[in-house]
C-alpha cells in the first residue's frame, strides 16, 4: 500500500471506532488460528466421561460436554480448522471467479455465454443445499467442503468480476496498453484487473463471513466436517439437544463464537471498503 | 537526433505514410441468423487517401462525426480497414490484423498521445509505471536502463523528477500531460498521433504543452498527425490540414492558407464559426442544421449537399471527387476554384 | 434603468477535510436588462461557484460569507430556501455545460419543458404542451410538434443544449446564467446555439451571464467581460475596452496566452507560476501578485476595486 493509502486507513479507522474494534477482533482471531492448539489447556480430543457436562468454572471457562472434553480448548482449536476453511474457499472463488468475470467481461463473445451459462446454472439453486448437494455427492472432507463453498459464491464473484471489466474495457489507458505493445491477454493481466482488485479484495472481506458460516452449517447438519474433529458447527448440533435439559454451555459457547467471527468478518468488510473506496478518498 | 535508434532501410524514403483510399464501415445492429437481408453499414471513414512527409506535421480536423476518431484508431492500428491500403514506409500495414500489431516491429515506431491524459493513464499506475510501460513492453528494458530512460523522457517533457511516483490523481493537468506525451516518445517513434491533446487544459498550460511539442517535434526528428477540434490552435501547429466530413476528405492544403482562403464550402463555414476577436462575423456563412446519417449514404450524392449553401443538382446526382488545385491544395466540390 | 442582478462584496467558503477554501472573496458586478455580461477565467477561478452560489445551488459544504446579491430586488443571499425554489426557474434560470446529463432521461423533452410552464406559470396540462412546442419552435428545432416527443438519448449534444435552453427560457426569466453552455460542442454547433440564446435574449429584455474560459467566445458574445482570477473579480470592463486596453496584468497576459486566427506560436506567452491555495490562512490580499511580472510594494495593501476609467473597473495595484 502506498503512504496515502495507510494514512487514509488510519482516518477511516479513526473515523469509524467500529471498524478499529473488528481490526482488533480480527487480529485475535489469526492469533487464535496460528497458536491455538499450542494454547490449549487441554487436549481438546481427550475425554474424561467423570467430568461430563460441568458448567463453566475456574478449571473449564466454558464448561464440559457430554464426553468431559474442554470445551474451551475445542472452541480455540476450532478456530485454525473454520477460518482455514472459509480462507482457502475464499482465496479459490476469488481466482477463479476474478478470471472468469474478467474474461468474460473483456472477450465477450462465446466465452462470456459460457461462463454465464455457468453462473446461471449455480444460482438457478438454493445455495446451501447445493452446497450439501456437492458435499454430499464428492464426500465429507475438508477439500470439498472448501470446493462447495467456492462454486456456490462464484456467480457472485464473476458478476462483480464482469462489471467492473466491461467498464474498464474501453477506457483510455487500455488502449495505450496496445499502443504499447501489450496483446489482449497483456492488456487483461496488467492494466484491467489491477484496477477491479479493490472492489475484489472488499468482496472477500464480506464473503470469509459467509463462508465460515457455511462451513459451520454443512457441519452442523452432519455434512462437513466429522466427529470428533472440533469444529464450531459440529458443536453447536451437538449442544444443542443439550440445551433443552439445561446444559446451556455446550451449545452457546461455540455458537457465540461463531457469531462474533461472522459479525467481525462483516464489520471489517464495511471497514476495507470504506479504505479501499476511491470516492472516499480526497 | 537524441537517442534514436537508426532509422531502418523501409523507413527511409520521404514518404513517412502513404494511405489510399482507406475505409472502414460497421455493421448497425447485431447479425441476425434469420434475418437475410444485408446489415445497414455505418460509413464512419469513406475512401480516404492522405500522405505525411518525413518531419511533417499535418492536422486533422471536423465535426464530431466526420470519422476523424475512426481514422485515428486506424493509423494507430487499433482497428482494421475494411477496405483500403496503409503504407508506413514501404511496408503495407493494413495487412496486418490489429491484434497482432502489438508484436510487431512498427508498433513503437508509431505511437499516440491521447486527448484526456488522466483517462489513459492507468489510475493504478504511476508516472515512472506508465512512461515505462512501452519501453518495457516493445523495447524490453530493465532495472537501471529503464529508469534512467523514464528520466531521461520525463526531462525531455519538462516533467520534474519528483513527480515521477505520483499516480495520476495527484498531478495537475498540465503535468498529466507531460506523462503522456514522455510515455509516446519514450519508444522513440517515427510517428506521433496526437488526438486533442491539449483539449481539456487551461489556455496559459495549453501554450506550454504546445511549445513542447514544436521543441520535441525538432530534437526527436518526429512526423506529428495533430488532431483538434480548435483550428487556431492547427493553423499554429501544422504544416497542412486534412478538413473530414461525414468520413470523407473534403479539403486538404497548407494550413494557412486552407484557413484564410477555404476552398470548400464547410470548411468555409467551418472557419467563419471560430469566434473572432475582431468581432467580424459573416452569418452568411452559418451552418445551420445537424450532417447526414452516416448509416448507408448515397454513394452518389456529396455528403455535404443540403447543408451546403450552395448546391444545385448535380451535387445530389454526382459524387463531387477530390481535385487537385495549385500550392497543393485539393478540394471535393463541383463549384472550388483554387 | 435598475440592473437585474447586483452583486456586491459576494464571499463564498467551502469546508473541507483539508481546511476552509476561500473560493470568492468580494466579488462585485451588475447585470443590466438585456446584457450580456461574460465572467471568464480559467479552471479554479470561481466563475462557476458564483453562478451555483447566487441561486442557491452549493453544496453542503459551501457558505455564503458576507456581501449581498440583490435580483429584482430580492436579496439572494438571505432569502429562505422556498423564496430561493420560487426563483429559480422562473425569474432566473440557468443551463449547464454537459446537456444531455443536465436533462432527465426518462422524460420526453415536451415533458421537461411543460413541467417548467406548470410549475412557475401555473399552465394547465394541455396548454403546457402546447406552450412547449411552441419552445422547441423558438429554439429553432425543426418538426418541433414531433420532436415534443423524443427523448433525450435520441437527440444530438447540439439539440439537447437547444431543449435545455428552452426549458430555461419558457418562463421569461429576468436572467439567464450559461455554464460553459457550448464546451463540449462543436464549433458549428455553438455558433448556432450561441445565435439562438442571443435572439432570445434580444425579444425578451433577458439578462444574460455566460460564464466561460473562452475568451473569443466572451468577445464575440458578450458586451461586457468580467475576468476572474482565483475567486477574485480582476478586471470588469466592456468588451471592446478591454480587448483594446487591458489594464490588469492578468488580462493582459491571458490575451497573450490565448490563440488566434493570426500570428505565430512564438507569439504566445504562458502564464508563469500556478493558483495560489486558497486554504492558506495567510493568503496575499492580491492573489495574483506571486505570478506578476509588475508587482509592487503596494500590492501588498488591501486591493481597491475601483474605476480606472468610465465603465472600466479593476482590482490592482499597479495596472499597466
Amino acid at each position: 500500500m502506498s503512504d496515502s493509502t495507510f494514512a487514509h486507513a488510519r482516518h477511516v479507522v479513526s473515523e469509524n471506532p467500529v471498524t478499529g474494534f473488528a481490526l482488533g477482533l480480527f487480529v485475535f482471531f489469526v492469533l487464535a488460528a496460528i497458536f491455538g492448539p499450542s494454547l490449549a489447556p487441554y487436549d481438546p480430543l481427550a475425554s474424561n466421561t467423570m467430568r461430563a457436562l460441568q458448567p463453566p468454572s475456574a478449571q473449564h471457562w466454558f464448561g464440559t460436554d457430554q464426553i468431559g472434553r474442554d470445551i474451551f480448548s475445542r472452541v480455540l482449536v476450532a478456530t485454525r480448522l473454520d477460518l482455514g476453511i472459509a480462507a482457502a474457499s475464499v482465496a479459490l472463488v476469488f481466482a477463479a471467479g476474478g478470471f472468469a468475470g474478467l474474461v468474460s467481461g473483456f472477450f465477450g463473445g462465446w466465452v462470456d455465454l459460457v461462463i454465464g451459462r455457468i453462473t446461471d446454472t449455480i444460482m438457478a439453486f438454493p445455495l446451501f443445499v447445493l452446497a450439501m448437494a456437492i458435499v454430499a455427492a464428492l464426500g465429507n472432507t475438508v477439500p470439498n467442503i472448501v470446493l462447495a463453498t467456492a462454486i456456490i459464491n462464484f456467480p457472485l464473484y464473476v458478476r462483480i468480476a464482469r462489471a467492473e471489466t466491461v467498464q474498464r474495457r474501453e477506457a483510455g489507458f487500455v488502449d495505450a496498453a496496445r499502443i504499447a505493445g501489450h496483446r489482449d491477454m497483456g492488456v487483461l493481466l496488467t492494466q484491467v484487473a489491477p484496477n477491479i482488485m479493490p472492489i475484489m479484495v472488499v468482496q472477500m472481506s464480506l464473503t470469509m463471513g459467509y463462508a465460515i458460516l457455511n462451513a459451520a452449517g454443512l457441519s452442523f447438519i452432519g455434512l462437513g466436517v466429522r466427529a470428533p474433529t472440533p469444529e464450531w458447527g459440529i458443536m453447536v448440533a451437538e449442544g444443542a439437544s443439550f440445551i433443552v435439559s439445561g446444559e446451556w454451555w455446550v451449545a452457546l459457547f461455540p455458537g457465540a463464537t461463531l457469531m462474533i467471527a461472522v459479525f467481525c468478518f462483516n464489520l471489517l468488510g464495511d471497514g476495507v471498503r470504506d479504505i479501499v473506496d476511491p470516492r472516499r478518498r480526497t | 537526433m537524441i537517442g534514436n535508434d537508426p532509422v531502418p532501410p523501409a523507413l527511409q524514403g520521404p514518404m513517412l505514410l502513404d494511405v489510399a483510399e482507406l475505409s472502414k464501415r460497421f455493421p448497425l445492429g447485431k447479425k441476425g441468423f434469420f434475418s437475410g437481408r444485408t446489415p445497414s453499414m455505418v460509413h464512419a471513414v469513406d475512401d480516404v487517401s492522405l500522405t505525411l512527409a518525413r518531419g511533417e506535421t499535418l492536422g486533422l480536423v471536423g465535426e464530431s462525426g466526420c470519422g476523424k476518431s475512426t481514422l485515428v484508431r486506424l493509423l494507430t492500428r487499433l482497428t482494421d480497414p475494411t477496405t483500403g491500403s496503409i503504407r508506413f514506409g514501404t511496408r503495407e500495414l493494413s495487412a496486418i490484423p490489429a491484434r497482432d500489431f502489438a508484436r510487431d516491429p512498427d508498433r513503437a515506431r508509431i505511437q499516440t498521445v491521447f486527448q484526456d491524459a488522466g483517462e489513459s493513464i492507468n489510475p493504478r499506475f504511476t508516472a515512472a509505471d506508465a512512461i515505462a510501460d512501452p519501453l518495457r513492453q516493445m523495447k524490453g528494458m530493465t532495472g537501471v536502463a529503464l529508469r534512467q530512460k523514464v528520466e531521461e523522457a520525463a526531462r525531455l517533457c519538462g516533467l520534474p523528477l519528483e513527480l515521477l511516483n505520483r499516480f495520476p490523481h495527484q498531478l495537475s493537468g498540465g503535468q498529466r500531460a507531460r506523462v503522456g506525451i514522455a510515455r509516446a516518445i519514450g519508444p522513440r517513434p517515427d510517428l506521433l498521433v496526437l488526438d486533442e491533446p491539449t483539449a481539456a487544459l487551461d489556455v496559459s498550460v495549453q501554450v506550454t504543452i504546445l511549445q513542447l511539442l514544436v521543441s520535441l517535434r525538432e530534437s526527436l526528428g518526429i512526423s506529428y498527425v495533430f488532431v483538434s477540434h480548435d483550428l487556431n490552435v492547427v493553423r499554429l501547429l501544422c504544416d497542412r490540414v486534412v478538413v473530414m466530413y461525414l468520413g470523407r476528405v473534403v479539403e486538404v492544403g497548407p494550413a494557412r492558407a486552407v484557413f484564410d482562403n477555404p476552398l470548400h464550402p464547410y470548411t468555409r463555414g467551418l472557419v467563419a464559426a471560430v469566434p473572432r476577436f475582431d468581432g467580424l462575423r459573416d452569418d452568411a456563412l452559418r451552418l445551420v442544421g445537424d450532417p447526414k446519417s452516416p448509416i448507408d449514404p448515397d454513394p452518389n450524392a456529396c455528403r455535404f449537399h443540403g447543408r451546403c449553401p450552395v448546391g444545385v443538382a448535380r451535387c445530389g446526382t454526382e459524387m463531387p471527387a477530390l481535385r487537385k488545385f495549385a500550392g497543393g491544395r485539393e478540394a471535393a466540390c463541383h463549384f472550388a476554384e483554387g | 434603468m435598475t440592473n437585474v442582478l447586483d452583486v456586491r462584496d459576494f464571499s463564498v467558503e467551502f469546508r473541507t477535510r483539508s481546511g476552509i477554501v476561500k473560493a470568492l472573496d468580494r466579488v462585485a458586478f451588475t447585470v443590466a436588462p438585456g446584457e450580456t455580461l461574460a465572467l471568464v477565467g480559467e479552471s479554479g477561478s470561481g466563475k462557476s461557484v458564483t453562478a451555483y452560489a447566487l441561486l442557491g445551488l452549493l453544496d453542503d459544504a459551501g457558505r455564503i460569507t458576507g456581501g449581498s446579491a440583490m435580483l429584482e430586488g430580492v436579496e439572494l443571499t438571505t432569502a429562505s430556501p422556498a423564496t430561493l425554489s420560487a426563483i429559480r426557474g422562473k425569474r432566473a434560470a440557468m443551463i449547464f455545460q454537459n446537456p444531455r446529463a443536465a436533462l432527465n432521461p426518462i422524460r420526453s423533452v415536451g415533458q421537461q419543458i411543460g413541467d417548467v410552464l406548470r410549475r412557475h406559470a401555473g399552465l394547465s396540462a394541455r396548454a403546457a404542451a402546447a406552450g412547449a412546442v411552441e419552445m422547441l419552435r423558438a429554439v429553432g428545432i425543426p418538426d418541433p410538434a414531433r420532436r415534443a416527443a423524443a427523448y433525450p438519448f435520441e437527440l444530438s449534444g447540439g439539440m439537447c443544449q437547444r431543449v435545455m435552453i428552452a426549458i430555461a427560457v419558457a418562463t421569461r426569466p429576468a436572467l439567464l446564467i450559461a455554464d460553459e453552455p457550448t464546451t463540449g460542442l462543436d464549433v458549428t454547433t455553438q455558433a448556432v446555439v450561441m445565435d439562438i440564446m442571443g435572439r432570445l435574449a434580444a425579444e425578451t429584455g433577458m439578462a444574460t451571464i455566460l460564464i466561460t474560459h473562452d475568451l473569443a467566445l466572451a468577445a464575440e458574445r458578450a458586451g461586457r467581460i468580467a475576468v476572474m482570477h482565483a475567486g477574485h473579480i480582476v478586471e470588469d470592463a466592456a468588451t471592446a475596452t478591454l480587448l483594446a486596453n487591458p489594464r490588469h496584468p492578468y488580462t493582459r497576459r491571458l490575451l497573450a496566452a490565448t490563440p488566434t486566427a493570426a500570428g505565430d506560436l512564438g507569439d504566445l506567452r504562458s502564464i508563469p507560476g500556478s493558483l495560489p491555495d486558497l486554504r492558506r490562512a495567510d493568503l496575499a490580499p492580491c492573489r495574483f501578485a506571486a505570478r506578476c511580472d509588475r508587482r509592487l510594494p503596494a500590492c501588498d495593501q488591501p486591493l481597491v476595486w475601483r474605476d480606472i476609467a468610465p465603465h472600466h473597473r479593476i482590482a490592482c495595484g499597479n495596472p499597466a
